[in-house]
């Protein structure tokens, strides 16, 4: 078991790799009243297309299997695994990402015995053509509420717009007609191939004592028998840099006009370091151009183009990536217009300064410390940098020696006219009967 | 479990210090009560906003959010809300502990001046706030207000409530009405302000590594509240509840919302309240819950049915997301459930594994600074307070019978439906 020490921020982290490929991180938290344990795969939505375990043709398989698998994984034999956590005292859920998919529980009392229950269930697929076949219909609706979601819609719609081919352009859940083509042996492919130990990892936060919490799953896993690790061969065809459309809309039964800028990032293998200075430069540079405190931003409220609800992020995964920016406004085409043209303009003549890029830093830094008064934050992105070969506890080190070059280079790099899309929800007007 | 809070009274303000160093930074949260009413709810829910967005130190959004990236990213937010048919006001600094940062200067006075800015020095022309001001900030609301209407799951909520407690203050959005909004005056709003300051029930929350005689003696001296008489309790439990009611809605919307509102006249505080969250616990409150496990797993008509008490109005709602055409047959199924509570189908393991999650919410609340807050807040609010020290126990004695007794108190009220329009 190997330890990092963390001075500074008076933290520790414990982490091993095991016999059978599975990475383990305990972070104690001794002040803390509960636990929050996670075991997560490297396997989400975009994950459609690979070889499955021993076999050496590529498949692909129904969009929102990833999310499909994550549902079923909690019912067994002997009943609902919710059930389990539940009369320990635990509570559990799960999600599904873009890359991703975390079963995790917390709870204050009992948590050997959770956090065995997390392992053996997600180490013990069961599926059966009839629970397969009851689950469209609770995922059918999870997935019609989405529809009715006007903030989801636009996000996606955003996205749809960017990409031509790549997976991350299907909703995570998939829709009601390709769910239906969803059987179990699909199910037992996707888990074999990407369920192995060495895909996984798994992250405790809470008042344990490592040692102790260490040789526990040491001795869980010493106990199963798995096949040996194989290299997980996943297929993406040719995305274009450019973006599909430049422009998309919806009309919706909203009050509120929504408009939404895109971004599409040209990395296409990134990860590490490299990933972890893009992300933060870019993140960085929207901040200065759009954060509370920029001119950009109080001009365009003071126009009434924008409210509070402005928001703009970046992301960034080892083969897909985008920005977004925008939110709730009286007019989306206005609003999209001046977005784009900053844009571009910072890009052309960046007026990003070093004295504007220490307010942020300071700014963030503060809010990394904050982050880590959540066991939750704190697993969940701990994980997807790991996944991403990248360190979380160096965020902050890294961020603080960004400098305007970095920054001005990468919006540079990133900001092209044939790279910016908008998508717009628009109220449906009364007679409209679409 | 207990929580080791340092509580003092000064002149028109309590103040509660929970010491702690479970956390990297340390919180200051202010609270102003009043009750609900339909006259000031509008002016009154502008004036949070107005006030963070500018004050005379920092006469714009820009120039008070730069103070905050300087003071290592300290959050500012405010918040409006209802407990019961109380409305609430807080501002909130939430702000790095400066042993985790390179730089040693003290934060904790740096957030107390936040507010203090914030509160007393707002930005003003002459009597009234500044014009700009108010019309960015009346714009930015009557837009939330419209957007309230874009989150069907919100807006079905909401809509029950309007319906259940029609002519009751609790029928009230706590952001107020888009009507009244384009009528309020700079008059009002100035007025709403200083009745904020001078007639609220006003508590001060800091959560953190603090030295409480340090916080103590820096509100002493700066924050300068008049005496005041305490915030006329409102009167919740006296409702006649007349036959059950259905409403109808019809929306060009593919899922259907079906909620349900109960009158219980049972409210936070009330020797039987706790076993109303038990008895919530069992019903709908949690994954092995009845209306979870029927509605959702077994028959597949929902992707959430749950139900939630509300506290200080003795309210119990279920709600849930479901296909237009199974609307009645989650109905029935979601009243079976209730029936089979008051029936006394309560086994011993249900009981026990709904105090179990229920007392691991509670230690996970704690484990957040705003949660911690919120639960000493909830206590505050009832009348008499109520010390939720001994909380743990209570659950713990809860028994079947006083779960059964409280599931039969529970008399529907409304149901409202918001159905797809295509149909």
């Amino acid at each position: 078991m190997q330890k990092q020490t963390f001075k500074q921020l008076e933290e520790e982290i414990y982490f091993e790799t095991l016999d059978n490929g599975l990475t383990v991180y305990i972070l104690p938290k001794p002040d803390f009243n509960k636990t929050f344990a996670t075991f997560t795969t490297k396997y989400g939505s975009i994950d459609d297309h690979f070889k499955p375990l021993g076999e050496d043709e590529f498949t692909r398989v129904p969009d929102g299997i990833a999310h499909f698998l994550e549902h079923k994984m909690f019912e067994k034999e002997d009943g609902d695994v919710f059930q389990k956590f539940s009369m320990q005292g635990a509570s559990a859920n799960a999600f599904t990402s873009f890359t991703r998919t975390a079963y995790l529980f917390s709870s204050t009392d009992q948590i050997q015995k959770n956090l065995e229950t997390l392992i053996d269930f997600v180490q013990a697929p069961y599926f059966t053509e009839e629970t397969v076949e009851k689950e469209k219909g609770i995922i059918g609706q999870e997935i019609t509420m989405y529809d009715d979601n006007a903030d989801w819609r636009l996000y996606f719609g955003a996205i749809q717009n960017m990409f031509h081919h790549h997976p991350v352009r299907v909703d995570i859940a998939g829709t009601v007609e390709s769910i239906s083509h969803i059987m179990k042996d699909h199910l037992y492919q996707c888990y074999h191939t990407f369920y192995h130990p060495s895909n996984m990892s798994i992250f405790i936060v809470g008042p344990v004592d490592p040692e102790e919490y260490m040789e526990f799953v040491r001795a869980n896993q010493a106990s199963k028998t798995f096949d040996p690790p194989q290299q997980i061969e996943r297929k993406f065809d040719d995305e274009p840099e450019h973006v599909k459309v430049a422009h998309n809309e919806l009309k919706m039964e909203v009050q509120v006009s929504k408009c939404m800028v895109g971004i599409k990032s040209n990395e296409k293998n990134i990860s590490g370091d490299e990933l972890l200075r893009k992300e933060l430069s870019i993140n960085t540079a929207f901040e200065v151009l759009f954060g509370k405190t920029s001119d950009y931003y109080t001009d365009l409220y003071d126009r009434g183009l924008i409210d509070d609800h402005f928001s703009f992020d970046f992301t960034q995964e080892q083969n897909f990536g985008f920005g977004l920016l925008g939110g709730n406004t009286p007019d989306p085409v206005k609003l999209a217009a001046e977005i784009k043209e900053i844009l571009l303009k910072e890009a052309q003549n960046p007026t990003i300064t070093e004295k504007k890029i220490d307010g942020v830093k300071k700014k963030n830094i503060g809010g990394f410390l904050r982050s880590l008064n959540s066991p939750e934050f704190i697993a969940n992105q701990f994980t997807r940098y790991a996944f991403n070969e990248m360190d979380l506890f160096n965020a902050v080190p890294t961020l603080e020696t960004l400098t305007v070059e970095d920054i001005h280079t990468a919006l540079k790099d990133f900001i092209k006219e044939d790279r910016i899309t908008s998508f717009f929800i628009v109220p449906k007007s009364g007679g409209d009967n679409e | 479990m207990k929580i080791n809070q340092t509580v003092s009274r000064q002149q028109g303000l309590s103040l509660r210090i929970v010491q702690t160093k479970k956390f990297k930074t340390n919180q200051f949260v202010f609270k102003f009560r009043s009750r609900l009413n339909e006259d000031d709810v509008t002016a009154r829910a502008l004036i949070p906003y107005i006030l963070q967005s500018s004050t005379k130190k920092w006469p714009t959004t820009a120039d008070f959010r730069s103070h905050l990236d300087e003071l290592y990213g300290a959050g500012a937010s405010v918040d409006v809300n209802k407990k019961g048919e109380y409305h609430i006001l807080s501002f909130a600094v939430d702000i790095p502990n400066e042993r985790y940062l390179k730089d040693p200067t003290p934060l904790a006075k740096e957030a107390l001046n936040v507010l203090k800015e914030m509160l007393f020095n707002p930005l003003l022309e002459g009597e009234a706030f500044s014009s700009k001001v108010i019309e960015q900030e009346k714009r930015t609301l009557k837009q939330k207000l419209q957007a309230l209407k874009d989150d069907k799951m919100r807006y079905a909520s909401q809509r029950l409530v309007e319906e259940m407690c029609k002519g009751e203050a609790y029928a009230l959005h706590p952001n107020g009405s888009e009507e009244k909004l384009n009528q309020v005056t700079a008059e009002e709003l100035y007025q709403a302000y200083k009745n904020m300051l001078e007639k609220d029930a006003v508590d001060l929350y800091v959560v953190g590594d603090v030295v409480a005689e340090d916080i103590a003696s820096y509100c002493e001296k700066e924050f300068h509240f008049p005496d005041r008489e305490p915030v006329a309790k409102p009167d919740v439990k006296s409702i006649n509840t007349t036959d059950a009611k259905e409403v109808v809605e019809s929306q060009k919307i593919k899922q259907g919302k079906l909620n349900i509102g109960y009158r219980t006249s049972i409210v936070y505080g009330d020797d039987d309240y706790i076993p109303l969250t038990v008895m919530n616990g069992l019903f709908g409150g949690f994954p092995h819950s009845k209306l979870f496990l029927n509605v959702r797993e077994k028959e597949s008509l929902a992707y959430y049915a749950a139900s939630r008490v509300e506290s200080h109005k003795g309210l119990v709602v279920v709600m849930s997301g479901v296909e237009p055409a199974k609307v009645e047959r989650a109905a029935v199924i979601i009243e079976e459930q209730l029936q089979a509570i008051q029936n006394g189908e309560v086994s011993e393991n249900e009981l026990n594994q709904t105090k179990a999650v229920l007392k691991n919410q509670m230690l996970e609340t704690l484990d957040a600074s705003r949660g911690i807050v919120e639960v000493l807040y909830q206590g505050e609010v009832a009348n008499p307070p109520v010390d939720i020290d001994r909380w743990f126990e209570k659950v713990d004695a809860v028994t079947a019978d006083q779960v059964i007794a409280a599931a039969k108190k529970l008399k529907k009220d409304t149901t409202y439906i918001l159905t797809s329009g295509e149909e």
